[in-house]
């Protein structure tokens, strides 16, 4: 499979990475050199096996029902790039 | 012994015991040594009011007998270790000036023992890379130079905590491994790296890269002074589900210099076409080293080793696409303005990426999108269990695997930069390790032809680090590494 | 096409509309679904948010057992497939009200599988509707998006809350059965106390998936109606929403596959303008957390506890109490008014009070606007009263006002039947010579209008009323209608 332009839009758009115009070919040639290389997988026979997701073999903890956290709305927006009041504040957003 | 900075952690933690000097003496000593290394770059923040205060703290604890085993040690945290209320980036121009309201569970451990902290360690932006040139900081120039004075790289992701280690800017240091992040700047830096197992140390409070693949661990002088940061280090952690319930064992009672007995496998499909005759002839010598020592030597194989770094780079940024989802100019970090809210997300994440965080998190995007997840993804996926059955196999017939660390000494500034999959093939020994969740140690075993250092892994068992340590310590001895870099950056 | 009352009528032929439902019920858990935050509702904004629902670097989900045992049991209220292995995944796309960049779900494999509930329709029909799957997932924060004319803020509070989705198969063919559907779900929830079910504060919305088709053909492209958040509303947006796509297939136009939102306030959906971009979710395992496995003891003791559900507790109604279907369904509708019921109904005519409760308990309710557990006459008052007709001591209307008097504010509020009877003395008058006599006094004041009844014999409930008067209407009006046809020579 070959990465066009258009697929590193689309990907970009994706992503949310704003993407110039003249940037698109270089990127494209990067994505697939990367692809190319990765590509190597296919010649693996991978018939019926168990996709490895996590290291970890136990099964899950599960935590009690309790509140223990949270309380702290100033800490929640101490880094806040814009705030108003106790709200973030970003862009309007068009439903 | 000239000075105080020439101590390795656990000399200087058995001089502050017997009050040989003082934390603060101590301390102090590592501040102005730190203060001269800018040329290094490896530490993008230092915080020496706060490390005097921790010093002082220190000497109270060590005066009344209440010191914790790390007591009044002065070391540097990689800038992907959240530190409360100390500015921790990722090295990444989208955190801006992020002020951490939590402190991770690794460097709270590291406090509660009693640890010092001098600065945050530069490192590659969201620890995608193996150079350090990704940082939004700029490079750290590693304390070895090359033949002619060129400056080299320290390796990555964690570069600054091994120029920092190697330079003495800290008596030890804290780094994080995905793909070989803590092993191969400690072997291009003649210093010891340990992964440990996936789950012995908790995630919680650490920048993601890649959720299944990053572990944190110490990047150290000595075997032994690995041992004790990993004792601290290492715990189990309810908030991070990933942590596993298991009691942390005294690492440094495990090193006891017998390996008499031990298998010792050597995979041969480590033994790659283009590897350099010099680290070939190290590889051969560590196993003549650790069968001097009475172990025995056997030959292994790991038939989808091949495999591993491609894997890696669907399984890596296919996670890290996700992770870094959450920097997006809303709640913290930087924002770049936009005429609406997808144009505010898109700006913010082009300026505040760099070039090579943007590249992995087009490829993980890719590699998850709709048409390509079985083809890439679930396919990596497979390969990855096929790659940690290898290991399961291999131990059947050995306790521990010999490989080298890096197919190459450090190399310049810029010279891999412009190429990525050049760049990746340095993790080409180190990413199984990642991939099966083993526990790895790089140990500095010798120089390649121009004076660079040259590490040797060994890969153990999971959750076996005892037994990993032990034969570090034992080839460590063996190699006898002494070499320090000349001090060309304090001049 | 009158056969199938469902059809729609367009310009060229009938249509049927397909609905099929997502519904995300939040549980009512202390906790979120991943962290320890607190799910109150109303409080501060970004005041019940920990680092994890803000999405800091390198903070962790941890997983709440409580939201795991309520998806349980609720998967076993809907008679449906518990899996006791699942996986979350994470599901990616970017809105500020989505601190992670990713909403932690479950796609592949969910907790819950197939299952099947029943509705009850107006008419007393019982229809089935397959549940598809029920799956944990987190909620989203809040948007507000016209507070500020350039700006939307964002509070964190709902942020990570633990929603179920429960999604049925396209089952549906009228607003009706979407409407019920969504009543029957809610009623599983509350009975289960999984879920409040409160549609106004969002703890219940629904996602309404609509298709027009000619019918017998195959399904049509949908539309889906993102959070309606009221019944009533679910009935116009899809009663819209199904017009909108006739109208447009009929002039020429084909349905575009979109999301869309329900206006309110002019009953009306609209396309949603956020860029649709076709949806990319890139949906896989999240690596932060482990498969959910539980083991089939674990299953069985949540089995062990569930209550009575709206079906089988009907089916006793039906069975027990010898109630209509229809009456059974309104009584188990709701938990508590089927308590209320089974209370009033101990040692009574249980048709009798189940005809009061449904008449004259809810209207009262309705009308006050108070909650079944306020009302002003206890379910022992209300069978105490039915216990006065059973035994004549009043007729069915004395025993409407006297509830009336127990109910409305006043000084007879909240006392007991049998007293107001007695104070007033309303008790019914059963002394056949008493009310001969008045039946006889009636008939002898109105000659003429006895030879009207014997030509137009519905004029004797002229005399019926008349006597009833007379008597305050404590004559037992079976008596008096008996009596007044013989006298007139009108039984047969
Ligand atoms: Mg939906
Ligand atoms: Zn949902």
């Amino acid at each position: 499979m070959s990465v066009d332009e258009k697929t590193v839009r689309r990907i970009a758009t994706l992503a949310r990475i704003g993407v110039r115009e003249e940037e698109l070919p270089a990127l494209a040639k990067e994505l697939n050199t990367i692809i190319g290389f990765v590509e190597q997988l296919s010649e693996v026979d991978t018939e019926g096996v168990k996709p490895f997701t996590s290291p970890v073999e136990n099964t899950m903890r599960w935590r009690e029902d309790a509140v223990t956290d949270g309380g702290y709305a100033e800490q929640v927006l101490a880094n806040a790039p814009a705030k108003d009041d106790e709200y973030f504040a970003v862009p309007k957003v068009v439903e | 012994m000239s000075k105080l900075t020439d101590l390795n952690l656990a000399q200087a933690r058995d001089g502050l015991v017997s009050k040989a000097f003082s934390a603060v003496e101590l301390t102090q000593a590592h501040i102005e040594r730190v203060e001269a290394s800018d040329k290094l770059n490896a530490y993008v923040l230092k915080t020496p009011e706060k490390a005097m205060q921790m010093a002082k703290a220190s000497d109270a604890k060590i005066a009344s007998g209440t010191h914790g085993p790390l007591e009044g040690l002065p070391i540097g945290v990689k800038d992907l270790f959240c530190t409360q209320g100390v500015r921790t980036t990722a090295s990444s121009k989208i955190l801006g000036d992020f002020i951490p309201p939590y402190e991770s569970t690794v460097t709270q451990n590291l406090w509660t023992d009693g640890a010092v902290l001098l600065g945050k360690l530069n490192n590659d932006e969201f620890a995608m890379g193996s150079s350090n040139e990704t940082s939004c900081f700029g490079p750290v120039n590693n304390p070895y130079q090359g033949a002619n004075g060129e400056n080299l790289v320290p390796g990555g992701s964690s570069g600054g905590s091994s120029a920092a280690v190697a330079a003495r800017l800290g008596v030890a240091a804290t780094a994080t491994d995905t793909g070989g992040s803590i092993r191969q700047p400690a072997a291009f830096t003649g210093t010891v790296g340990l992964k440990p197992t996936y789950g012995r140390c908790s995630r919680w409070g650490v920048v993601a890269f890649a959720s299944s693949l990053d572990q944190a661990g110490p990047i150290t002088q000595t075997v032994r002074d690995a041992a004790i940061m990993l004792g601290s280090m290492a715990s189990f952690d309810s908030r991070d589900t990933t942590s596993v319930a298991r009691d942390v064992p005294n690492y440094e009672a495990a090193l006891t210099g017998n390996i008499k007995g031990l298998r010792v496998g050597i995979p041969k499909e480590y033994r790659v076409d283009t590897m350099p005759a010099e680290i070939e002839a190290l590889w051969q010598q560590g196993m003549d080293w650790l069968k001097q020592a009475g172990a025995e030597i056997v030959d292994v194989s790991l038939p989808h080793t091949k495999y591993a770094l491609p894997a890696y780079y669907i399984i890596a940024p296919a996670e890290a696409s996700s992770n870094l989802a959450r920097y997006d100019g809303v709640r913290y970090g930087v924002r770049q303005e936009g005429v609406d809210i997808d144009d505010m997300y898109a700006n913010s994440r082009a300026a505040g990426f760099g070039d090579e965080v943007k590249r992995r998190v087009m490829v993980g995007t890719y590699a998850l999108s709709a048409g390509y997840y079985d083809a890439y993804y679930v396919k990596a996926l497979q390969v990855r269990r096929l790659i940690a059955e290898d290991f399961n196999r291999a131990y059947e017939k050995c306790d521990v695997l010999l490989t080298p660390t890096t197919p190459s000494a450090a190399f310049a500034v810029g010279k891999e930069v412009e190429d990525p999959l050049e760049m990746y093939l340095n993790d080409v020994f180190t990413v199984t390790v990642n991939l099966a969740g083993l526990p790895g140690l790089s140990v500095p075993a010798g120089l390649d032809a121009h004076g660079l250092p040259l590490g040797l892994q060994l890969i153990g068992k999971a959750f076996d680090e005892e037994q990993l340590l032990r034969v570090g310590e034992v080839l460590e001895t063996a190699a006898g590494f002494t070499t320090r870099p000349n001090e060309w950056w304090s001049a | 096409m009158a056969s199938n009352p469902n059809l729609i009528a367009g310009a060229t032929g009938d249509w049927e509309v397909v609905m099929g439902l997502e519904i995300h019920a939040q549980i009512a858990s202390q906790s979120k679904l991943f962290s320890g935050a607190s799910t109150e509702f109303g409080a501060l904004p970004n005041s019940q948010v920990s680092l994890v629902d803000a999405a800091m670097p390198g903070m962790l989900p941890v997983i709440n057992a409580y939201c795991v045992e309520q998806a349980v049991r609720t998967g076993l209220g809907l008679k449906a497939q518990v899996n006791n292995y699942s996986v979350f995944d994470r599901k990616n796309y970017f809105y500020p009200d989505l601190p992670q960049g990713y909403q932690i779900s479950q796609f592949l494999q969910p907790i819950v599988g197939e299952g099947a509930i029943e509705i009850d329709l107006p008419d007393g029909a019982v229809k089935t509707i397959g549940v598809e799957r029920l799956h944990l997932e987190q909620d989203a924060g809040k948007s507000l998006h016209d507070q500020h004319p350039s700006q939307s803020f964002v509070d964190l509070n709902r942020s990570g809350m633990a929603l179920m989705e429960i999604v049925s198969h396209p089952d549906m063919r009228s607003a009706a059965e979407a409407q019920a559907y969504v009543k029957k779900i809610r009623a599983i929830l509350r009975y289960l106390g999984t879920c409040d079910g409160n549609m106004e504060q969002g703890s219940l919305r629904a996602d309404v998936n609509v298709s027009v088709r000619r019918p017998g053909d195959a399904l049509g492209t949908r539309c889906e109606i993102k959070n309606v958040n009221s019944i009533r509303f679910i009935g116009q947006a899809i009663e819209y929403e199904a017009r909108r796509q006739i109208d447009l297939i009929e002039d020429g136009g084909v349905v575009q596959q979109q999301t869309r939102l329900f206006d309110p306030k002019n009953g009306e959906t609209r396309a949603m303008r956020s860029k649709e971009e076709a949806h990319d979710y890139r949906y896989f395992p999240d690596p932060d957390l482990l498969p959910l496995e539980f083991d089939q003891a674990y299953v069985d003791a949540i089995a062990k506890d569930l209550p009575e559900l709206p079906d089988d507790k009907k089916a006793r109604f039906i069975s027990d109490y010898n109630l209509s279907p229809y009456d059974a369904s309104v009584l188990v509708s709701e938990a508590e008014n089927a308590a209320f019921f089974e209370a009033a109904a101990e040692g009574q005519d249980a048709k009798a009070v189940a005809n009061m409760v449904i008449g004259s308990v809810f209207a009262g309710l309705n009308k006050a606007g108070l909650a079944i557990a306020e009302s002003p006459v206890t379910p022992k008052q209300v069978g105490q009263l039915v216990g006065l007709i059973s035994d004549d001591t009043v007729s069915n209307s004395i025993a409407k006002e006297v509830f009336e008097m127990m109910f409305d504010e006043g000084p007879d509020q909240g006392k007991d039947a049998a007293v107001i009877v007695e104070e007033k003395g309303l008790k019914q008058v059963t002394d056949m010579g008493a009310i001969e006599a008045a039946v006889d006094a009636v008939i002898a004041a109105n000659p003429d209008k006895v030879t009207q009844a014997q030509e137009r014999p519905k004029m004797a409930g002229w005399f019926v009323g008349q006597v009833m008067q007379a008597t305050g209407g404590k004559a037992n009006p079976q008596a008096v209608n008996k009596l007044v046809m013989a006298k007139l020579g009108l039984d047969s």
